[in-house]
C-alpha cells in the first residue's frame, strides 16, 4: 500500500477500533498503539523520501497516487508529498503521539474524546498529502469541525463561547477559501479541461485581474487559522478553553495549515498578485509579530501567554513567506515545525501543571522548580527554545527567516525585517517573566510539596517533544536542505524578475 | 602543522556539561566537580600546547583547524562551526582555560555544602564550552551563537540560587539587557552580510579584498558605520559599557566564583574581543565607529570608577572596577591605529585584557574567601581580617597592587601601554585615563584597608582562613598577576601581525605611578583606622556623592522606561485594545448577525396562519402593482 494512503488509513482504522473498545485501559492502549504506529511510519516516510532524493529522484512530489473521484468536475483524489509535506507530516505525528500521552488521564467520555482527536489528526494528514484543492479543502474542514466538539464538551471555563467563536471565525476563513478555490478553478483554463490539481494549476497562468481578487481571499482564508492580525482573536479564547491535547494539536499543527496553505496554494497559484500585494500583508504580519509579543508581556494566564506568543511566532511564519525568497520561506517552514514542537510542549506542560496546582494564573504560583524539577526543567528548555537559544530549534528557524528576509532588495522589506527582529527582545522578556514567576522564587504554598512527581506518560510526552526540538536545533542541515529543495517550484515563480 | 586536536579544547567542557547535566542528582558524591575540573584541565593543557605550537612559528596567519557547515542559508551565506586560530583567539584560549581551571578548583571548596552541586558544575562547564566556542569562532554567526550561549549560561549561574527573589530578578535583568544589546549585534550581522555576502572572519578581517556594494548613508553616517556601531552595541552590552552596564552590579547575586570567571575575567571582555576581532574592518571602513568606541570606553571607565569609590558591597565595588577596567580596554582599542607603533592601542588593550583576567579573578576569589569567612558582603561588617586570613590578605594585596598599577605588578605594564597609547593620540582621554588610575588605586585600597585593617568587628564565629583547595588557585593567579606583565606581549599580538616592541614610556609611567600612590595614600589616611573623616569628606561632595552612591540613578531611568513606558503605556493598552476593540469587533459581528436573524426569524415562525397571511399579502401587492403598471 502506498505509504501516504496508510497515513490516512491508520488513524481511520484506529478510530474504528476505538469504537469497539470499552474500558479506559483499552481505549488508551488502542489510541497510543495506533499513534505509535503512525509515528513510526512517518519516520519511515522521511527515510524513504530522503533515500529517493539521494538516489536522484527530483520529481516535484514523490509517492504520487491518483484516484479519479468526480472526473466530470475534474476532482480526483491525488496524493503526493514534497519535502515540506514530509516535514509537516512528521510534526503532526509527533504532536498527536505526545498528545495522546498528555491526555492519558482524561476520564470524561474518554472514548469519544480520543475518537474526535484522532479524526482531527486524520484530517490534518489528508490535508498535507492532498494535491487536489477540492480534497485538500475537504480535509481542512474535517480537521476544523471536531475542534468544536472537543472544546465544547471537554473544555474548561467559558467553553461553549470559546468553541463557538473559534469555529465561527475559522468557518469565516473557510468561506473565503471556498470562493478563492472556486475562483482559481474557474479562471485557470487548462486547455478546456477544468482541474483542481495544484501542480497542473500551477503550470497555468491566471489573469492578473483575477489574481488580484482571489489572492487576498485565499491568503486571508488560510491566514485566519494562521492567526493573522486582526483575525487572531479566536486563538486566546479557544486555546484557553480547550483541553490539553486539543491545544497542543491546534497550536502545534492546525495553525500550521494556515502557513502551509498560504505558501502552497495562495502564493504558488497566484504569484503575481502575491508580489503586488505582499506589502499589505507584510504590514499585517509585522504587526502580528510585535503586537502578539507585546500583548503576551502583560498576560497572567499561562494559556493566554502561550496563545499570544503563538500569534507572534505564527505571524513570523506568514511574514517570512511574504519575503518571496527561498531562504525566508525555508525559515517559515522551519518555524512552523519548531513552533509546533515548542507550543505543543508548552501546552502539555501547562496541562500537567494545572492538574496539580488547579490554577493557570502565574501570579498565584511560584517556586515550582523546587517541587516539580522535571517538569520545570522541561518548561525552561521550551522557554529557551522559544526565545531562540542556539542549539534549540527556535534559533535555526528564526535566523533563517531573518537572514532570508534581510536578503530582500527592497529597503521597505529590510526595514520591516528589522522591526520583526526586535521581537526577540520582547520574547525574552515574557519568557523570563514566566520562568521567574512560575518556577523560581520561594515555594508558594506548603501544599506544593505533596505534588505527585512527573508520571511516566508525562515524561514520554515531554521528552519526545524535547528530543524533536534538540534534533532540529543541533543538526538543522538535513531538514533545512530538504525543505529548501522542495521550495524551488514555488519560489521560482515568485522571485522578482 | 596540525591543529586538529584543538576541537577537543572546546568539546571537553561540553562533554562535562552533558554528563553532569543529564546525571544531575544521580551522580555519587562530589564526582561532578571532578568530572568538570578534569575536562577543563585537559582543555587547559591542550590550550597551552596550542599556544606554544602557534606562537613558536613566526607566522601569525589565521589557521582554520576545523570547520563544518552547520546550516546553509543560500549559495553564499552559511553558518559554519569551526576553530579559527590566530593570535587573539589563541591568547583567549589560554586566558579562558586558565581562569576556568582555577575557578573550577576553587569552587570545589567554595560550593562544597551547597545544594545543586551537580547543577553548578554542569552550568559552569556549559559556560566554559560556550566561551571557548565564542573565541575560536570562524565567522560572525558562530560567534553570535556562542555569544547567546554564554549569555544563557550567565543567566543560569546568576540565578543559581533560584529560590532567592533578588537572584531571580538579577538574572532576568542581565539576560534582557544583554539581549537588547544583542539585537543590535544581530542587525549589525545582517547588515554586514547583506553588503559583503559573507560571515567569514577570514574575508571580513581582510579589508583589502573587501568591497561594500553600497555607498548609502543614513543620518550622515554610512551604512557600514551603522552596521559596525550596531555590532559594537552587542559588545557594549556584554562588556557592561555605559549605558548598557546596569546588569553587571546586580549579576553579583551569583555565587562568587561565578563572578570571578564570568563577570570579571572572561565573558565581560567578550565585547573587547569582538571589536578586536573586527578591528581591521572598523579601522578601514568606520573610523567614526571607533571614535564612538573610544568615547564610550573613556566615559565608562571614569563613570564606573567614581561609583566604585562609594559602594559598600565588596562584590559591587569589584563589579564597578571591572566595568572601569574594561572601559580602559575599549578606550585603547578606540584610539588605536593599524600597524606598527600606530597600533599600540590594540596591543595595549588586549594586554590589559590578559593581565586584568588574572588579578581581577584573584580579587573575586579573594572576596569569595572573605565572604566565606564572615558571611556578609558588606564591607562595613568587616575589619581587621588580616589577623584571621593572613594568606588571603597577602594575595588580595598583590591583586590590589596589580590593579592599581604599581610596578612591577602586571597591571602596571599593561595600563602603562594604554596610557601611552592615549597620550600619543588624545590628550583629553589621557587626562581621564590618568585620573581613573588614581581613582582605581583609591577605591581598591579603600576596600583593602577597611576589610583587612580597620576596626575589628564582632563576628558570629571567628573568621577562618580558606581551605587549601581555595587557596591554591588563588596562589596560581597571584603568581600570574605578578609575572604576566613581563611577557613581551607585542611580539605575540599586534594589530597587523608584525612583532611590536613594547617599551615603557617613562614620563607617562611616572605620572601614573605617582597618581596611584596618591590614591593609596588618601585611602590609607581615611580608612586605615576607622574614623568619620571619610564620611565628612564624602558629605562635602554632597549631591555628587549621593548620586554616585545611587549609581547616578541609571537603574531608575531604566525602570521608568521599561515598567512605566513599555509595560504600562504600550503593552497593557495593547492587550486591552486586543480584548476590547479587535475582539469586541468580532463579537459585534456575531451580535449583528444574531440581531438580524432575530429580526427576520418571524418569517419562519411555523404558524400556518402567518404564512398564509404573508402569502396573500404578497399576492395582493403583486396583483396591485401589475394593475397599477398596466394602467
Amino acid at each position: 500500500m502506498n505509504i501516504l494512503i496508510s497515513h490516512i488509513a491508520v488513524p481511520v482504522l484506529t478510530t474504528l477500533a476505538l469504537m469497539f473498545a470499552s474500558t479506559q485501559k483499552q481505549v488508551r492502549t488502542i489510541a497510543a498503539g495506533g499513534m505509535t504506529i503512525q509515528l513510526i511510519q512517518s519516520l519511515v516516510l522521511l527515510y524513504l523520501f530522503l533515500q529517493e532524493r539521494a538516489g536522484g529522484n527530483d520529481a516535484v512530489v514523490l509517492f504520487k497516487q491518483s484516484f479519479a473521484w468526480y472526473p466530470s468536475l475534474g476532482i480526483s483524489f491525488d496524493l503526493g508529498v514534497d519535502g515540506i509535506a514530509v516535514a509537516m507530516i512528521l510534526l503532526t505525528s509527533i504532536v498527536i503521539f505526545t498528545g495522546i500521552f498528555a491526555s492519558w488521564e482524561v476520564d470524561k467520555l474518554y472514548k469519544e474524546f480520543f475518537i474526535s482527536l484522532i479524526v482531527l489528526a486524520a484530517g490534518v494528514y489528508g490535508f498535507f498529502v492532498s494535491l487536489d484543492l477540492f480534497v485538500l479543502f475537504l480535509f481542512f474542514e474535517l480537521a476544523v469541525i471536531p475542534m468544536y466538539l472537543l472544546i465544547g464538551i471537554w473544555g474548561s471555563g467559558p467553553k461553549e463561547y470559546a468553541a463557538m467563536k473559534l469555529t465561527l471565525m475559522l468557518m469565516g476563513g473557510s468561506a473565503l477559501l471556498v470562493v478563492g478555490i472556486l475562483g482559481v478553478y474557474f479562471t485557470s483554463d487548462v486547455e478546456g479541461v477544468r482541474t483542481f490539481n495544484i501542480l497542473v494549476l500551477g503550470q497555468h497562468h491566471i489573469p492578473i485581474e483575477m489574481q488580484r481578487i482571489f489572492f487576498p481571499m485565499l491568503f486571508i482564508g488560510f491566514g485566519v487559522i494562521g492567526a493573522l492580525f486582526p483575525f487572531h482573536t479566536w486563538s486566546p479564547d479557544g486555546h484557553s478553553s480547550a483541553p490539553t491535547a486539543v491545544s497542543m494539536l491546534h497550536a502545534g499543527v492546525l495553525m500550521k495549515l494556515g502557513g502551509y496553505g498560504c505558501l502552497k496554494v495562495a502564493m504558488f497559484l497566484l504569484p503575481e498578485a502575491a508580489q503586488e500585494m505582499s506589502w499589505i500583508f507584510l504590514i499585517l504580519t509585522g504587526i502580528s509579530v510585535i503586537y502578539g509579543a507585546l500583548a503576551t508581556v502583560v498576560q497572567t494566564d499561562l494559556k493566554y501567554i502561550n496563545a499570544y506568543s503563538s500569534v507572534s511566532h505564527c505571524g513570523l511564519v506568514l511574514f517570512a513567506i511574504l519575503m518571496l525568497n527561498k531562504t525566508a520561506s525555508t525559515g517559515a517552514v522551519l518555524q512552523m515545525i519548531s513552533h509546533g514542537l515548542m507550543t505543543a510542549l508548552f501546552f502539555a506542560l501547562i496541562g500537567m501543571l494545572y492538574s496539580r496546582t488547579k490554577t493557570r494564573i502565574i501570579t498565584e504560583m511560584g517556586g515550582l522548580m523546587k517541587v516539580l524539577p522535571f517538569l520545570s526543567v522541561c518548561y525552561v528548555i521550551g522557554g529557551l527554545a522559544s526565545l531562540g537559544l542556539p542549539g534549540l530549534s527556535g534559533f535555526v528557524a528564526e535566523m533563517t527567516i531573518f537572514v532570508g528576509a534581510f536578503e530582500h532588495e527592497d529597503l521597505f522589506h529590510r526595514v520591516a525585517t528589522i522591526v520583526a527582529v526586535s521581537s526577540i527582545v520582547v520574547t525574552a522578556v515574557y519568557i523570563l517573566r514566566v520562568v521567574g514567576l512560575l518556577l523560581m522564587g520561594p515555594v508558594r504554598n506548603e501544599g506544593y510539596y505533596n505534588f505527585p512527581k512527573a508520571k511516566w506518560f508525562e515524561k514520554i510526552a515531554t521528552v519526545s517533544l524535547i528530543v524533536g526540538i534538540l534534533v532540529i536545533g543541533l543538526t538543522p542541515l538535513w531538514l533545512s536542505d530538504m525543505i529548501r529543495d522542495s521550495l524551488g517550484t514555488i519560489v521560482d515563480k515568485l522571485v522578482l524578475k | 602543522m596540525e591543529f586538529q586536536y584543538t576541537i577537543w579544547i572546546v568539546a571537553l567542557p561540553l562533554l562535562a556539561f552533558l554528563i553532569n547535566g543529564l546525571g544531575s542528582g544521580k551522580l555519587p558524591g562530589k564526582i561532578s566537580g571532578w568530572i568538570a575540573t578534569i575536562a577543563i584541565g585537559i582543555s587547559t593543557f591542550l590550550s597551552y600546547q596550542t599556544a606554544f605550537q602557534y606562537f613558536s612559528s613566526p607566522s601569525r596567519d589565521k589557521i582554520i583547524a576545523f570547520k563544518t557547515t552547520w546550516l546553509r542559508f543560500n549559495d553564499t551565506l552559511h553558518i559554519d562551526l569551526g576553530v579559527l586560530l590566530d593570535p587573539i583567539s589563541v591568547m583567549m584560549l589560554v586566558v579562558i582555560t586558565t581562569i576556568s581551571l582555577m575557578v573550577f578548583l576553587y569552587s570545589q571548596g567554595y560550593m562544597k555544602n551547597e545544594k545543586g552541586y551537580d547543577r553548578y558544575f554542569a552550568f559552569l562547564s556549559l559556560f566554559s564550552f560556550s566561551m571557548l566556542g565564542l573565541v575560536v569562532a570562524t565567522n560572525l554567526f558562530q560567534m553570535y551563537m556562542f555569544w547567546e550561549l554564554v549569555g544563557v549560561s550567565s543567566y543560569l549561574l546568576i540565578g543559581f540560587y533560584y529560590d532567592k527573589s533578588s537572584a531571580v530578578a538579577a538574572s532576568k535583568k542581565a539576560f534582557i539587557v544583554t539581549r537588547f544589546a544583542d539585537l543590535g549585534f544581530l542587525i549589525g550581522i545582517l547588515m554586514v552580510s547583506f553588503y559583503t555576502g559573507t560571515f567569514d572572519f577570514e574575508i571580513l578581517t581582510n579589508p583589502d579584498n573587501l568591497s561594500f556594494s553600497t555607498t548609502a548613508s543614513f543620518l550622515g553616517l554610512s551604512t557600514i558605520t551603522w552596521a559596525l556601531l550596531l555590532i559594537f552595541m552587542g559588545g557594549a552590552g556584554k562588556s557592561a559599557m555605559f549605558p548598557l552596564h546596569i546588569w553587571l552590579p546586580d549579576a553579583m547575586e551569583g555565587p562568587t566564583p561565578v563572578s570571578a570567571l564570568i563577570h570579571a575575567a572572561t565573558m565581560v571582555v567578550a565585547g573587547v574581543f569582538l571589536v578586536a576581532r573586527l578591528f581591521p574592518l572598523y579601522h578601514a571602513f568606520a573610523p567614526t565607529a571607533l571614535e564612538v568606541v573610544a568615547f564610550v570606553g573613556a566615559f565608562t571607565t571614569l563613570f564606573a570608577a567614581l561609583i566604585a569609590c562609594t559602594q559598600y558591597d565588596i562584590k559591587r565595588v569589584l563589579a564597578f572596577s571591572t566595568m572601569s577596567q574594561i572601559g580602559y580596554m575599549m578606550l585603547a582599542l578606540g584610539v588605536s591605529g593599524y600597524g606598527g607603533e600606530e597600533g599600540l592601542g590594540y596591543t595595549a588593550s588586549l594586554f590589559h585584557l590578559f593581565t586584568h583576567a588574572f588579578f581581577k579573578a584573584l580579587l573575586f576569589l579573594g572576596a569569595g574567601a572573605i565572604i566565606h569567612a564572615v558571611h556578609s558582603n558588606d564591607i562595613r561588617e568587616m575589619g581587621g581580617l588580616r589577623k584571621y586570613q593572613p594568606i588571603t590578605h597577602l594575595l588580595f594585596l598583590i591583586a590590589c597592587l596589580a590593579i592599581a598599577g604599581i610596578p612591577p605588578f602586571s597591571g602596571f605594564f599593561s595600563k602603562d601601554e594604554i596610557l601611552a597609547a592615549t597620550f600619543a593620540t588624545h590628550p583629553i582621554y589621557f587626562g581621564i585615563a590618568v585620573a581613573v588610575a588614581g581613582l582605581t588605586a583609591f577605591y581598591m585600597f579603600r576596600l583593602y584597608f577597611i576589610v583587612f585593617w580597620g576596626k575589628e568587628k564582632t563576628y558570629d564565629h571567628t573568621p577562618h582562613e580558606a581551605p587549601t583547595i581555595m587557596l591554591l588557585p588563588m596562589i596560581v593567579l597571584a603568581v600570574g598577576s605578578v609575572l604576566t606583565g613581563f611577557i613581551p606581549f607585542g611580539h605575540f599580538i599586534s594589530s597587523d601581525g608584525q612583532s611590536l616592541d613594547l617599551h615603557i614610556n617613562w614620563s607617562v609611567a611616572i605620572t601614573s605611578v605617582a597618581i596611584a600612590f596618591a590614591g593609596i595614600v588618601v585611602a590609607w589616611k581615611f580608612y586605615k583606622t576607622e574614623s568619620d573623616s571619610s564620611d565628612k569628606v564624602a558629605r562635602s561632595f554632597g549631591s555628587v556623592y549621593t548620586s554616585a552612591l545611587n549609581k547616578f540613578y541609571i537603574d531608575e531611568i531604566y525602570i521608568l522606561i521599561t515598567k512605566g513606558i513599555v509595560f504600562r503605556l504600550i503593552a497593557q493598552p495593547l492587550a486591552w485594545f486586543d480584548r476590547n476593540i479587535i475582539d469586541a469587533f468580532m463579537n459585534l459581528l456575531a451580535a449583528i448577525t444574531n440581531w438580524i436573524s432575530s429580526q427576520i426569524k418571524e418569517f419562519q415562525s411555523g404558524q400556518v396562519q402567518k404564512y398564509a397571511f404573508i402569502f396573500i399579502s404578497g399576492v395582493l401587492i403583486i396583483v396591485l402593482s401589475f394593475i397599477y403598471a398596466t394602467q
